[in-house]
């Protein structure tokens, strides 16, 4: 098991409140799901499970075909199409945008679509000002930290956490109240919902033959984000797709009630293209941005595509032994829980994180509330399978081996790697390319022989984490 | 080659899929429809939406909505959409109510600015307590989203059960309009301590006045 996990693991668990934390809403979540899945009130739940798992499958397995149905329809409505290979194409898309229309203020609805590809980052290191507002990510965003849970991104703060970080960075009085808090952000964000040139939204499902955008929610924030901005750019992943607006029927009486045990969420918002003619409102642009972003790849192996189905209702991660004692932030990605655990590895490459598909008992307790069926144990041992093989071929005999673990452990440990990148960055080429040579402490066996079949990255001539403590300051 | 042409190529190549082959058959979407009697519709929408915390009128006559809405917005500022029904029962003409905006930043100032926002709503779903809007020029966007209070009037014929007989009557709701947002109860959020906090973003008062 990798060493970042580990640290992260043991913090944790020697952090009483933040156990009762998460155990408390992680608990309340489940026997909301609870009620709401009952056979009393929803005699057909697994007819729909079932419903929700062939079209998933079907959609998945004919994907270039609803890619291109999705596209035209768009189109026919007047709204526009860009393709993205990754997480810079979508922020190059994003960027070209706002520099035509002159725009320098983004407001942004919960999407871990563009969490995963770190875009508020980007659009800010180009001098773009983007806002997330969802509460809760609005106040790891303040916090620069990423979300704890796929649908509770600040389920490890407590109400004074908040009070501190507004009292920081929105000048406040130290207001502990939760429901002033909540006050203050919403007079905070209402003025940059109405001065936002660009409203940015993610995708819960995109719809084939409606070329639309379907949104859950329960704050408005997607709305007014779709609503109120002349522009309006949703960015999905490619494996949002589902072929016919009538899907919707069986998708969101499972969405809500498996991730908040809502029969329906306040809002859901079925978008379509920019204001028609003769509206009063509404937005003038409508884009759609489809994300590759590793998602192609994970289409090759027909039995691991099924990870692609997850509709991000946050079941797994309430129901997973694991993560409840865990929690979010010792995930090596900001996909947690037992999808984190099978999609970090097929993304980045077993190799990566090797400890994390072991992170489970295998208890089965995700794949019995996946509301679209997801095999995830059965995924999980392949992938331990798959990081066995790869063991075999990268570590050639055990003392390698344990030169492989150092390797590990500096890459694992942010300061540091920080410092050994920095060494290699001095040493090696810099900018675009690659290292073919590495420092010498690096400079063993299995790292020699993992980089003549793959080259790694050259460090940038600033790091991430550099730029981002210079943003913050 | 385009991101676009490399994305598709990946996609097939790696489904095993020759370009443009047509998929065979999806599942048949489910749609069941239930059936349920109008005074039966009427009070599960009427419940539904209490429970949620939405306060709710069951009014006998137009005049007795109306009445309602104006006890409301009694010395309030209120904007009404374009809705030929609110207009026609008398909604628009009670005092403090702004209405028959056609340009944006007019409508989107007194919506910033009014305390209430009265609608009416294509659809109401009975099974979750929802109102289905259809933006158009008869129903802005903003008047059922910035105002706190969200008043919505409803003709009870408009009353579905559910999610499957609305996606029947409208299997294509694109070609019908831009947007159709579908509003069930109060805004809200437990972000903080799972604490629930109603109006965050949206209006945190809702009323429902079904009109029989
Ligand atoms: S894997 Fe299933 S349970 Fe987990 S978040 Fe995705 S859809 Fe929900």
């Amino acid at each position: 098991m990798s060493t970042t996990f580990d640290r992260k693991i043991d913090a944790t668990l020697s952090d009483p409140r933040l156990q009762n934390a998460i155990y408390k809403a992680t608990g309340r979540l489940m026997s909301h799901r609870k009620i709401a899945v009952d056979s009393d009130v929803l005699p057909e739940f697994e007819e729909l499970r079932t419903q929700a798992n062939a079209v998933k499958r079907h959609t998945i397995e004919n994907l270039d075909w609803y890619l291109e149905q999705f596209e035209r329809n768009v189109l026919a409505h007047g709204g526009h199409v860009h393709w993205a290979r990754t997480g810079t194409d979508v922020a190059d898309v994003i960027l070209g945008l706002a520099k035509s229309r002159n725009a320098s203020l983004i407001v942004k609805s919960k999407s871990m679509t563009t969490e995963e590809i770190d875009l508020n980052e980007r659009l800010e290191h180009h001098g773009l000002e983007s806002v997330e507002t969802d509460l809760g990510e609005y106040i790891i965003q303040l916090k620069h930290e990423r979300p704890y849970h796929i649908v509770a991104p600040a389920l490890h703060l407590t109400r004074y956490d908040v009070a501190n970080v507004f009292e920081k960075k929105l000048g406040v009085e130290n207001e502990t109240e939760i429901e002033n808090q909540t006050m203050i952000a919403r007079r905070v964000l209402r003025d940059k919902f109405l001065r936002a040139d660009i409203g940015i939204s993610g995708a819960n499902f995109l719809i084939a033959d409606s070329g639309a955008v379907a949104l859950v929610e329960n704050e408005g924030n997607a709305r007014l984000t779709t609503s109120a901005p002349k522009v309006h750019i949703a960015v999905a992943g490619i494996e949002k797709l589902i072929p016919r607006a009538q899907d919707l029927a069986t998708f969101l009486k499972l969405l809500g009630r498996s991730g908040t045990g809502q029969p329906l969420t306040v809002y859901t918002s079925f978008l379509s293209g920019p204001r028609r003619e003769d509206e009063v409102d509404g937005p003038e642009e409508f884009h759609v941005i489809l994300l590759d972003s590793g998602r192609t790849k994970l289409l090759a192996d027909p039995d691991k595509r099924q990870s692609l189905y997850c509709i991000r209702c946050g079941a797994c991660l309430n129901h997973c032994p694991v993560y409840r004692k865990i929690g979010g932030h010792s995930f090596p990605w900001v996909y947690s829980g037992p999808i984190g655990a099978i999609i970090t590895p097929q993304f980045h490459g077993v190799e990566s994180e090797p400890g994390l598909p072991f992170a489970s008992s295998l208890c089965g307790a995700c794949a019995e509330v996946c509301p679209v069926k997801i095999d995830i144990p059965k995924i999980l041992l392949e992938l331990r399978a798959d990081v066995k093989a790869s063991e075999k071929r990268h570590a050639v005999n055990e003392a390698e081996r344990a030169v492989f673990r150092t390797f590990a452990y500096v890459a694992s440990r942010p300061k540091l790697w920080q410092r050994a990148t920095k060494l290699a960055a001095r040493l090696g080429p810099r900018g675009q390319g690659y290292l073919k040579k590495v420092p010498g402490f690096m400079n063993v066996g299995p790292v020699r022989a993992w980089l003549s079949q793959r080259d790694l990255p050259a460090p940038a001539e600033k790091s991430f984490r550099e730029m981002w403590k210079e943003r913050g300051r | 080659m385009t991101a676009r042409e490399a994305i598709l190529r990946d996609v097939r190549r790696n489904l095993g899929r020759a370009e443009g082959a047509t998929p065979p058959p999806p599942p048949e979407p489910r749609i069941r429809i239930p059936e349920v009697s109008r005074e039966d519709r009427i009070a599960r929408m009427l419940e539904r939406v209490s429970a949620l915390a939405g306060k709710t009128l069951h009014a006998r006559s137009a005049g007795d909505a109306v009445e309602y809405v104006a006890a409301r917005t009694a010395g309030q500022t209120a904007v009404a959409s374009n809705a030929p029904f609110l207009r026609q029962i008398g909604v628009t003409e009670l005092p403090g109510v702004q209405s028959g905006f056609t340009d944006e930043r007019n409508l989107r100032e007194a919506c910033a600015s009014a305390e209430i926002g009265i609608t009416s709503a294509d659809y109401a779903l009975a099974d979750t307590g929802t109102l289905v809007m259809m933006a158009s020029p008869a129903e802005a966007r903003l008047v059922s989203l910035l105002p706190p209070v969200h008043m919505a009037i409803v003709p009870a014929e408009r009353i579905l059960t559910g999610l499957d007989e609305l996606f029947s009557l409208h299997p294509l709701p694109a070609s019908e309009t831009s947007s159709m947002v579908l509003i069930t109860g109060p805004s809200r959020t437990a972000d903080i301590e799972q604490i629930l906090v109603r109006g965050v973003h949206g209006p945190g008062e809702i009323h429902v006045v079904v009109v029989d």
